[in-house]
């Protein structure tokens, strides 16, 4: 018996491991298949879904997709903010230091007591406190969590903001409790013959 | 076909895609946190970190947006 010497003739389809082409077709994933929601085969969805079929493997990928994007958004976001700071510091950098600036006499501030004036500039409350006979402190007013108006209290050492109960030492400036970050920024003081000068501002952070 | 050019398939690639959100959320969580403590030293009178801030938040951006890539 004559044998047919093609490679893809039945007879040695067997001995030669030719097989039928789309046995090599590749599967596709499961993931790949479309498929609604309910799980049940097509053409048993109703009308309305076979008309508008959701392929909702590729709308959950497409969804991730999206969220990256909105991840690089935040993070530009996030740059253009540590830009802003860094403009602002290069602003305050160039920014002439405060002028001296006479604040009161010192018969004007009685001991135990304290007087509010603005320094540097007119918007910029400050307090003037006198604990004895010879010591002033000096503080900005504004209370470094939200900006309230903090109130000294000379009897306990301290100075209290009423907004969300912080406290800051009365003799340093410091944040002693609650929710302020920071201490309060201290005014230089120099004491003349004819009263009581500003002459700067000295913000820390501990 | 060589392996390497197969093309990957869809779990293969949202694997994929799943490290890449890992890496972008870590580097923007790390941005937040800089801009904070940059914010929080700024107020505070020290500016000095203010630029150093800012190219490490670019450098974050930098690598998120190549990575970006990946996901287009």
């Amino acid at each position: 018996m004559a044998v047919d010497p093609r490679l893809d003739s039945p007879e040695r389809e067997g001995l030669t491991g030719a097989a039928p082409a789309e046995g090599y077709q590749t599967l596709r994933e499961p993931e790949d298949v479309t498929r609604a929601p309910d799980g049940t085969p097509e053409d048993r969805q109703p009308p309305w879904r076979r008309d508008f079929p959701i392929d909702w493997p590729a709308d959950q990928y497409v969804a991730r997709r999206d969220f990256g994007r909105f991840l690089v958004l935040t993070s530009g976001a996030f740059v253009a903010g540590q830009a802003w700071i860094a403009a602002q510091h290069l602003v305050r950098a160039k920014r002439p230091a405060p002028a001296r600036q006479r604040i009161a006499a010192p018969d004007d501030v009685p001991i135990g007591s304290a007087i509010v004036f603005t320094y540097p500039g007119p918007n910029d409350r400050c307090l003037l406190i006198r604990t004895d006979e010879r010591t002033f402190l000096a503080y900005s007013q504004l209370c470094t969590h939200l900006s309230c108006a903090v109130i000294p209290v000379v009897a306990e050492g301290v100075l209290k903001c009423p907004c969300h109960e912080g406290f800051f030492d009365l003799y340093t400036g410091r944040n002693i409790a609650g929710p302020p970050p920071r201490p309060l920024p201290r005014i230089q003081l120099e004491t003349a013959a004819d009263g009581i000068y500003a002459t700067g501002v000295v913000e820390s952070s501990t | 076909m060589n392996e390497l050019e197969r093309p990957r398939t869809r779990a293969q690639r949202l694997t994929i895609i799943y490290g890449i959100l890992c890496f972008a959320l870590i580097l923007v969580v790390g941005q937040l946190w800089l801009l904070t403590a940059t914010m929080n030293a700024f107020l505070a009178g020290n500016g000095a970190i203010a630029l150093p801030g800012l190219a490490a938040s670019a450098a974050c951006l930098l690598l998120n947006l190549g990575l970006y890539r990946y996901l287009r």
